[in-house]
């Protein structure tokens, strides 16, 4: 528990340094730090319909934030949580232009479509690594590219808006929104979806699926020493195959939750940034769907309330997003943090007595 | 007689550990310092401080009568102080000429005057090193050579061997000794790091045991018997020979059958080998390192592909079977890399101890674990095989010792109940208490009718356990001795590849 805890304090810290980093920047700007901050906060935070924007701009990020830190788990560096989004979206379009089905119909084969759509697209990296070793980075990147274009290809020539407006997809039909009116209307009219509840379902199914299941503890002992899970018996190649098949599905979902959620179309030439800020949000959290949560919903206060607080103090949104890479630098920088804290922690203890604790872990 | 190097009141601390604490030792000029110590005792640490790779919390260090602060090899080898380490530190495909000079050579390179030079260091000691031939071409043995070159070429007085016979057959070690004696008889001096009493005994004048990082005493070796030096080094009495009765082995339980096996860089590991192991009987294999033993096991645990040849275990075909199916149908495997085969460093103990049965009951139901069942197995395997972690069950492994992480691995494998143990150095790390523990285990084991190939580079610890001893060489079986009938020399012979009756 205590090595948690000093994970957690170095999360914390990273935070608190992007933050001060971010004010440094603001004064250097000619701004009011404090002020800058109340505004960026009061613009994500300040009203029910603030509030519910953040958690709508927190939503897809809760589903990256989940695809990266599963595939971290099992020992895979998923940056295709673009790609994977894309697909998710452009199937659960499709799906949703093709087919009239009734609402009560339609929304549930909607989100199967994403979560079928990114799996596929998670599943050809896991494939190619556990058939030929590819290296999931190198493959996912180009997953990524490949969704791209095969998004401007289809979304101009098969689903454009129109004849003459071929740069984003035809409006999908209300009956295959996200939205929910009675939400929207809690929110006043925010754009926050039933997305939200499908990311915190997923949370809560991913934190199971590691620690209480035996498919989590094989994906988990795959992750952490492949050559050691090979030795068990353990069938590591399918343990591959399916953890990317699974952090695919999550960045999928993550596409049904913003373009059929926060968005009603999808548009060309658009690699969603939120597949990036997956990694970022999955360092932060620690890897554990709890952390990813908190994280990702930190994150989507910032994005809704940068425009608010340059709107109302003339300091660049561009500052909201420095933050948010300074964060991102610290936490990534954990081990120099954990040094630091280490050093403190034994600066304020006075020197233990010369006691042996324990044997030596062989002759160093 | 004058001391050359003084160690006093050395101290020195990692993180949670004393390695050294308050260590004195006193190295006399032309004679064979032992130190003796179980794995972790702090004598490699001693060692390291002398050669200038940590610096001492405490205490001091005299060279020559002079006191001195060492803070770097190069510093150690200006004041006469060479080490060969356990792992040797050369360049594969250099010349053995190249990698002594490396480092001091001059910026115009005569590689003929240093071959000569390295050719008369060689005659002079007794080496017989080729200044011309490249690492990779030469033995471990003759490799080990180079490294003493290394240091008698860059005029070093005193050298330091850090457990040097652990690589080597037992007549390259009787080679060794005999260089040793070589090189005290032309005024170096010694100190030999090492955990093998026997060897002290043949080679060494005085003898430090350290335990626990603080000196237990010195003794002239010629006074003391290897008992008693054991006794020092553990604390305790303990039983240096295993007690094992005779037993008529059974049915044969593992057939290999013209086995063939490609390592790593796709050349021949294992050429055609065959070997049965029988239910209640002990089979040695033994062989210097590098033999294809690795490949053998990890062709007879699935981790590897088999050329050509195959194995039946209990009369069935597993040539091609998955490791999970060979486990299920009875093979246990204490592999030889614990770290990276044996154990997932990140997971608690519990979770370690169920990894090829977590998907079977009682651990897991419907895909679901059950924490009881898999408590209840890991408090029963850490009292069985008395491994000691701090938080028990829900310890990390990663925080525990080496040789809490082998006992536990032990205990894992021992507790599948197995038809077939494959036991790859199965005590490596372990202080004399948990070797004597873990042999008794052994012989239970083959007493209650399982089968057990013990794969080790320690020949006495093939020796004490087997009942037959396979030798292997090149990956080519030399031979199968009955271990009552033979000795050190001939399997030692056989090790090489030499057959009995070969005559060359």
């Amino acid at each position: 528990m205590k090595r948690i805890d000093t994970k957690v304090i170095t999360s914390l810290m990273a935070v608190v340094a992007g933050l001060l980093a971010g004010a440094v920047l603001i004064l250097a700007s000619g701004h009011n730090p404090v002020l800058g901050y109340y505004n960026l906060f009061r613009g994500g935070l300040a009203s029910v319909l603030r509030v519910g924007n953040s958690l709508a701009l927190a939503t897809p990020l809760i589903l990256t934030g989940l695809s990266v830190a599963f595939a971290n788990k099992t020992g895979l560096f998923n940056i295709g949580a673009a790609g994977q989004m894309l697909m998710g979206g452009l199937s659960a379009s499709m799906f949703a232009l093709y087919v009239p089905l009734p609402r009560a119909i339609l929304l549930p084969c909607v989100i199967l479509a994403a979560l079928l759509g990114g799996a596929v697209w998670g599943g050809i990296p896991g494939l190619l690594k556990a058939l030929f070793n590819v290296n999931e980075v190198v493959s996912t990147i180009m997953m990524n590219w490949i969704a791209f274009w095969v998004i401007s290809v289809i979304v101009r020539t098969v689903i454009p808006e129109s004849y003459h407006v071929t740069t984003v997809s035809a409006h999908i039909p209300s009956a295959a929104s996200l939205r929910l009116g009675w939400l929207s209307g809690l929110f006043n009219g925010a754009y926050i979806n039933l997305g939200l509840f499908l990311a915190i379902i997923a949370a809560i199914a991913i934190h199971f699926l590691l620690n209480k299941t035996t498919l989590g503890y094989e994906l988990k002992s795959v992750g952490f020493n492949r050559r050691g899970a090979e030795y068990a018996g353990i069938p590591v190649n399918r343990g591959m195959i399916l953890a990317m098949v699974i952090a695919g599905s999550l960045a999928g979902l993550a596409g049904a939750a913003y373009y059929l959620g926060y968005q009603h179309n999808m548009q060309v030439n658009v690699l969603p940034q939120q597949g990036y800020d997956g990694i970022a949000i999955a360092l932060l959290g620690l890897n554990t769907p709890i952390g990813v949560t908190i994280s990702a919903v930190f994150f989507g206060v910032m994005q809704a309330g940068k425009n608010f607080m340059s709107a109302q103090t003339a300091i660049p949104p561009e500052i909201a997003d420095t933050i948010v890479a300074v964060i991102i630098y610290f936490a990534a920088a954990a081990i120099l943090m954990h040094r630091l804290l280490d050093y403190l922690k034994k600066k304020r203890r006075p020197k233990a007595g010369g006691a042996v604790r324990k044997e030596a872990n062989g002759d160093a | 007689m004058e001391n050359i190097v003084e160690m006093r009141n050395i101290r020195k601390e990692f993180p949670g550990i004393v390695a050294n604490d308050d260590v004195t030792v006193e190295l006399r000029k032309g004679e064979i310092h032992a130190l003796l110590g179980e794995n972790g005792a702090g004598k490699s640490t001693l060692m390291s401080v002398l050669f200038g790779l940590y610096q001492p919390d405490g205490g001091e260090i005299i060279v020559r009568g002079k006191r001195e602060r060492i803070n770097g090899p190069n510093a150690a080898n200006a004041l006469g102080i060479g080490m060969v380490h356990q792992h040797f530190k050369l360049v594969h495909n250099f010349t053995t000429t190249e990698n002594i000079i490396l480092g001091m050579e001059p910026p115009l390179l005569d590689i003929k005057k240093a071959a000569k030079r390295v050719k008369e260091f060689s005659e002079m000691y007794g080496l017989n090193v080729d200044p011309y031939a490249r690492i990779e071409d030469i033995s471990v043995g003759m490799q080990q050579r180079v490294e003493i070159l290394k240091m008698l070429y860059r005029s070093a007085e005193v050298l330091i061997f850090d457990e040097p016979t652990a690589v080597l057959t037992p007549q390259e070690i009787s080679e060794l000794m005999k260089i040793m004696r070589t090189l005290i008889e032309q005024g170096k001096s010694i100190v030999l790091i090492t955990h093998k009493l026997k060897e002290i005994k043949a080679v060494a004048d005085r003898c430090t045991v350290i335990r626990r990082g603080k000196v237990v005493g010195t003794v002239d070796v010629g006074a003391v018997t290897e008992a008693a030096m054991a006794e020092m080094m553990v604390g305790r009495q303990i039983s240096l020979s295993v007690d094992k009765e005779a037993r008529e082995p059974g049915e044969v339980v593992l057939s290999i059958n013209n086995l063939s096996v490609l390592n790593v860089r796709k050349t021949a590991a294992v050429k055609n080998f065959s070997l049965d192991v029988r239910a209640g009987e002990i089979i040695g294999l033994a062989g210097v390192d590098g033999n294809g033993q690795t490949e053998l096991v990890e062709a007879l645990t699935g981790l590897r592909n088999v050329q050509s040849g195959g194995v039946l275990l209990d009369g069935k075909d597993i040539t091609h079977e998955s490791t999970r199916t060979r486990i299920k149908d009875g093979m246990a495997h204490i592999p030889e890399d614990r770290q990276n085969r044996g154990l997932i460093l990140d997971f608690t103990l519990e979770d370690n101890f169920i990894i090829e049965q977590y998907m079977d009951e009682p651990f897991s139901k419907n895909g679901l674990l059950r924490r009881d069942a898999i408590r209840e197995n890991a408090d029963k395997i850490i009292d069985n095989f008395d491994v000691r972690a701090g938080e028990g069950p829900r310890s990390v492994v990663r925080s525990m010792s080496g040789g809490n992480q082998q006992k536990a691995i032990v205990g894992r494998e021992m507790e599948l109940h197995p038809r077939l143990l494959l036991a790859v150095q199965p005590t490596r790390g372990l202080d004399v208490g948990s070797i004597e523990y873990i042999h008794k285990r052994l012989v239970q084991l083959r007493d209650a009718g399982g089968a057990i190939l013990l794969v080790s580079l320690e020949l006495d610890e093939i020796m004490a356990l087997s009942d037959k001893i396979a030798v292997i060489s090149h990956g080519q079986l030399v031979g199968i001795l009955d271990a009552d009938k033979t000795d050190e020399n001939e399997i030692g012979l056989m090790m090489t590849g030499i057959r009995k009756g070969d005559g060359s």
